[in-house]
């Protein structure tokens, strides 16, 4: 089995974000960068795979610019085998990083695609759908625990109120939850060896891939601040009651 | 619980911007270090270190070591936090690739190690230990030794020890009396050794002890000892593990901090004599021990800035959560970080330790040009500035890490006496780092006659120089020139005291042994204002153009600030008694203590 894993640059998850002055997005600039937290969980699953003998080849893919290829490295350093960047200066809507993905998944001809069920930075929670989509392939969303039998996945899916168990025929999309597992610590050799390994470049022209964007970005702001204080109420009834009758949310 | 975050911004700072990644990027064998290289490495360390090492340091002090049999048991998670470390790759970062290393520099080496010291110092201790062995098996084994032991010291797969102090020869080891006898193409060892660091555990597979003992017929005092590899299991041509050697940790001591760290008694040859194997040459082994000396020092420096780190987080951590009175003319009761002397404190532990963060970096620059410049004259110029700084980074900044930590138990008010947050145990167990590897003491004589009257203060005059072009600098700049003025006061006092030494001692040599450690004191504030007014200019600057967001550039820029007015005219306090001469210290008879 062959796996392509996504990975996404964003704003550390530590990196308390900032708004441009100007409204049109969150300041990137001078911020640390890191890999989406829920894509590192995706490589790790990806390279357990290929350990445990499930997966042959790992390879990880990003969709950004020259920068984002740090996190290409990050990815090689917990052990996938290959790493190639579909180049874009801009960054690219959903949609548009999906028919990317779908383009490479053409080339690469994966078994499993394996990427975070969403982004830390815009949540838009999104691409792995579209992709699978595009492809025509089954989809498990939301994995927090995934294992290969008989030819096919087993993904354990958080939903509402519980898990549930699919069984999904390969070729396959799925996203990964931050429970599926706990990211390895990055060996040191790895990492300088991770520095040394080629990337291949891909343009979205030579992909075949249109990312016209679709959306129009309105204005971005700090969110309101929350009102300080609340209020005590004298038993669980009257909460009740208030939250019912007064507020209207249950 | 005390936490710990690695400071990697901080440690970047100085690494890439203060002191500048292309004073080594260029350097042959240095080429692979990059930006991008140096954040994966401390990120990667960070977090191994915050998530796995600091949460084990209370663990330590509360359980610490004990004899169990023939062999020491750690704390609960310890020997698994090395094994973790030593997995990663960690302990041979800057080992040459040939030994299996990774080749990085001291540099990006030293930033990791304050990294581990601050996560865990009773940890920490045995990989730096054991770097101390493996440079002298590097450098002074023969081929046979370091085919057969340098590897698995090198990937921490085995531990290494220093065996040097006995009862009666701690600081001067002329008194060394444990034996060495010859016995075929080997020695046989006799006596018994103390406070020897992770002498003994079960951590790693094997330890191996570098011994300093007496061959027959040697010279008394230190011209007749020699250096001998003995391990803890015999080691077979293979490579395997053979026989128990006769070398054993008969005790531990009872120690006020580094409760984590086994400080054992070794005894060789209760039975048949402890097998050890010499390393270098016969009656040298005092000399060859002085090669990694500099290292070793440096290290405990690196570990003082550690734990004075970790005290800084912590007592800001608290005093933001602490709410007690009131600002002047505020209705509610704040934060202490908002009380002027609260935050006076904290500025005091910060500034204190980023000075002495800039100068132990530079100097593990120096380390680096000095072994892989091609230039030679470059090269003998590093070692000097190393063999200069060294005595100072580990001096000054222990002694700066014992204030720290006390400040911050002070910050803490009551509760920082009360051993439940974790408080007292940074103190506790910093309070070795001023005494081993040399004490403070030694160091400032060291500083003193060696590193400064020897040579006519021509090396630290060097050093000076350019903290002139920092104090003119700083005066150039319309908003940092009072900065620039007391710096440059400072290095007028700092000039004034080598003079008067150099006068003053030339007749009398106990002027400067009375004046060692005031001097030193004076010069480590002196060459930390150096540092922080390059830090001012360069976080001035990089304000505008920078890798790091504004808040970052700003607080340094305050931070210098604070450093210029509250710490460095400190220096000038010391002036009276390194002018003073020894009068009255050796005017006490006998019969006056």
């Amino acid at each position: 089995m062959k796996i392509l894993v996504a990975v996404k640059r964003v704003v550390d998850h530590n990196v308390r974000v900032r708004i441009r002055a100007d409204g049109t997005g969150v300041d990137t600039a001078n911020t640390r960068m890191a890999m989406n937290p829920f894509d590192e969980t995706a490589v790790e699953e990806a390279v357990r795979l290929r350990e445990a003998g499930d997966a042959s080849e790992v390879v990880a893919v990003t969709v950004g610019d020259a920068g984002s290829e740090e996190v290409l490295r990050t990815a090689l350093a917990f052990g996938a085998d290959r790493a190639l960047r579909v180049d874009s200066e801009a960054p690219l809507e959903p949609l548009a990083v999906s028919k990317a993905l779908a383009a490479v998944a053409g080339r690469e001809q994966p078994d499993l695609v394996l990427m975070g069920k969403q982004a830390i930075d815009d949540d838009s929670n999104q691409v792995g759908q579209m992709l699978a989509c595009h492809l025509g392939w089954g989809q498990a969303t939301f994995a927090c625990d995934v294992a290969l039998a008989d030819g096919e996945l087993h993904v354990v899916r958080e939903v509402d109120g519980g898990k549930r168990t699919l069984a999904v025929a390969l070729p396959a999309v799925v996203t990964t939850e931050l429970e599926l597992n706990e990211p390895r610590y990055i060996k040191l050799p790895s990492l300088m060896k991770a520095k040394r390994q080629a990337i291949e470049r891909l343009g979205l022209a030579e992909l075949g891939v249109d990312a016209t964007p679709r959306l129009e970005l309105l204005g971005v702001s700090e969110p309101l601040p929350r009102e300080a204080g609340g209020e005590r109420v004298d038993s669980v009834a009257a909460l009740v009651d208030r939250l019912r009758n007064e507020a209207g949310v249950i | 619980m005390t936490t710990y975050r690695a400071p990697t911004q901080d440690l970047r700072f100085v690494i890439e911007e203060l002191i500048g990644l292309d004073r080594l990027s260029g350097l042959p064998g240095l080429e692979a270090v990059t930006p991008e290289l140096l954040e994966a490495v401390l990120a990667e360390a960070g977090r191994l270190a915050s998530e796995v090492w600091a949460p084990l340091n209370a663990t330590g002090d509360r359980q610490g070591c004990r004899l169990a049999g023939d062999t020491v048991a750690l704390p609960e998670g310890f020997a698994e936090a090395y094994r973790a470390f030593v997995e990663g790759g960690w302990n041979g970062i800057n080992a040459p690739a040939g030994d299996g290393g990774q080749g990085l520099p001291e540099l990006v080496a030293s930033a990791t190690q304050e990294v581990w010291h601050g996560a865990n110092m009773a940890l920490a201790l045995a990989p730096m230990l054991s770097a101390g062995a493996t440079a002298l098996l590097r450098r002074h084994g023969d081929a046979s030794l370091r085919e057969r032991f340098l590897g698995r010291l090198v990937s921490g797969e085995w531990t290494g020890t220093m065996d040097l102090s006995e009862p009666q020869a701690g600081s001067d080891l002329g008194p060394v009396a444990c034996r060495a006898v010859p016995d075929g193409d080997a020695y046989r060892l006799y006596g018994e050794k103390i406070y020897i660091t992770w002498g003994e555990h079960e951590a790693a597979e094997n330890i191996i002890h570098l011994v300093l003992a007496r061959t027959p017929e040697a010279p008394a005092g230190h011209r007749g000892l020699s250096l001998f590899l003995v391990p803890k299991y015999l080691v077979e041509a293979d490579g395997s593990l053979g026989a128990r050697n006769d070398v054993h940790c008969t005790a531990l001591e009872d120690k006020l901090g580094i409760h984590g760290s086994p400080t054992c008694t070794i005894t060789y040859g209760e039975r048949d004599g402890a097998v050890g194997y010499l390393v270098g040459e016969e009656h040298r082994g005092l000399r060859h021990m002085f090669t990694m000396m500099n290292e070793a020092r440096h290290k405990v420096g690196i570990q003082g800035v550690g734990v004075a780190e970790r005290a800084y987080q912590q007592a800001v951590a608290f005093a933001r959560e602490r709410i007690q009175g009131r600002r002047p003319g505020g209705e509610a009761a704040v934060p202490i970080l908002h009380h002027p002397d609260v935050r006076r404190m904290l500025m005091t532990m910060r500034a204190q330790t980023e000075a002495m963060r800039a100068l132990a970096l530079l100097t593990a620059a120096e380390m680096d040009v000095a072994e892989h410049s091609p230039d030679e004259a470059a090269r003998a110029g590093a070692q000097r500035r190393v063999e200069l700084l060294t005595p100072v980074v580990k001096a000054v900044a222990t002694d700066q890490a014992v204030a720290t930590a006390s400040l911050g138990i002070q910050v803490h008010g009551g509760v920082g006496y009360v051993e439940d947050l974790g408080v007292p145990q940074l103190l506790r167990d910093v309070r070795i780092a001023p005494i081993y590897e040399g004490t403070n003491g030694i160091q400032a004589q060291d500083f003193t006659l060696r590193k400064v009257l020897k040579d006519g203060g021509e090396a630290l005059e060097g050093v000076l120089a350019e903290a002139d072009d920092v104090a003119e600098a700083l005066r150039a700049d319309t908003t940092l020139a009072g900065l620039g003025d007391s710096l440059a006061e400072a290095l007028a006092a700092l000039r004034g005291s080598t003079e008067r030494l150099l006068r003053d001692g030339e007749g009398d040599p106990l002027v400067p042994l009375t004046a060692a450690t005031p001097y030193l004191a004076q010069a480590g504030l002196v060459l930390g204002g150096w540092l922080m007014g390059r830090a001012a200019l360069v976080a001035r600057q990089g304000g505008e153009t920078g890798s790091q967001d504004a808040a970052f550039y700003a607080a340094k820029v305050h931070t210098a600030r604070f450093y210029m007015r509250h710490v460095l005219p400190q220096a000038h306090g010391y002036t009276p008694a390194i002018h003073g001469g020894s009068d009255e210290l050796e005017a006490m008879d006998d019969g006056h203590w």
